[in-house]
């Protein structure tokens, strides 16, 4: 099979789907479940929260997510400043005893782009810490050659807004990126539907990362098989290597021997 | 005693952190703990004792992919 051979490599660690899926959103935990399952996601990411210590009735996420199948990736969604990011990071180190982080800074609640100088910031730091870093950042292939030049595992281009749908908005941009860093690149937000994602794979990326375009999906389980679908008929392409295109048309059936 | 724990101004009994978490019905293996800013290593939960005016985190993963706000 053309696809048994094609791992995604980050860290030195091999993984078979290039699709990330994170588990907010969901309707409860059954469908969340099921839905990361039928995405074929062996990468999950997290967010850290405070317990809560008056009301223990509620269940745990861990309660319900296999830790033998998936590797958890924490991210610091939310944070505004390197300071949280990079105190959210050592706890969820803590709390999960390994070292990737999806590292976030926002810089504000109505885009939530990237503050990428504060990115840097605490990228750095946990680099010196140890820490696998793979960052989101906005579609700038400065940045994403910075953030490559200091150390980070992966870089996470947005291709729109994060839970904006939009899909991957400045595909050039991208293209540049690919070009320019050797570390894997993952799309991390902006994708709305199987198009998106195929489209961000035929471009050549090296992985997708969704929340929202499965878990708001109307049904979040048959979109997650879409994406699983998308995602490697996406990856397949690009490797199958597309067809230039022409203007003209050019005929798939033989000229000669034509009746008349 | 009192301590802040989340956030939360708490009144509690001297214990150790696990003796703590464990009397809130939180699974020790689940959370990280932050004491007075640092990172406490769960190696450390059972020798550590609480004192007054401490300040806790306690955290535990959640569900979340992408950032909100």
């Amino acid at each position: 099979m053309p696809e048994s051979n094609d791992k995604l490599v980050i860290a030195g660690r091999e993984f078979d789907s290039r699709l990330m899926v994170g588990t907010g959103k969901y309707a409860d935990f059954q469908q969340m479940v099921r839905a990361i399952e039928v995405s074929g996601a062996q990468i999950i990411t997290v967010a850290v929260r405070r317990v809560n210590i008056t009301d223990r009735t509620k269940e745990s996420l861990l309660d319900h997510i296999d830790l033998k199948k998936y590797t958890l990736l924490p991210n610091t969604a939310g944070c505004y400043t390197a300071e949280d990011a990079i105190r959210t990071c050592r706890l969820a180190r803590e709390a999960g005893l390994s070292d990737f982080v999806k590292l976030e800074v926002l810089g504000d609640e109505k885009t939530l782009y990237p503050n990428n100088e504060e990115l840097l910031k605490a990228a750095k730091v946990l680099i010196a810490e140890g820490f696998t870093v793979l960052p989101y950042t906005s579609d700038d292939p400065i940045i994403c050659k910075r953030l490559e030049d200091m150390g980070c595992a992966a870089v996470m281009p947005l291709g729109a807004p994060i839970g904006s749908g939009l899909g991957i908005r400045n595909p050039y941009n991208i293209q540049i990126i690919l070009e320019t860093v050797k570390v894997p690149v993952i799309v991390d937000a902006g994708v709305g539907t199987a198009s998106d994602a195929a489209i961000a794979m035929e471009l050549g990326c090296d992985g997708v990362l969704m929340n929202t375009a499965i878990a708001g999906a109307q049904d979040p389980v048959a979109m997650a098989l879409a994406m699983n679908l998308a995602v490697r008929s996406g990856r397949l392409a690009y490797k199958a290597g597309r067809i230039p295109r022409k203007l003209y048309a050019s005929a798939s059936s033989p000229l000669a021997g034509l009746i008349s | 005693m009192n301590i802040t724990t989340n956030g939360e101004a708490v009144s509690i009994n001297p214990l150790t952190i696990k003796e703590y978490l464990v009397s809130l019905g939180i699974d020790p293996r689940r959370v990280a703990v932050e004491l007075n800013l640092e990172i406490l290593p769960k190696a450390q939960y059972e020798t550590t004792q609480l004192k007054d005016g401490d300040a806790l985190e306690i955290v535990h993963f959640v569900g979340g992919g992408a950032a909100r706000a």
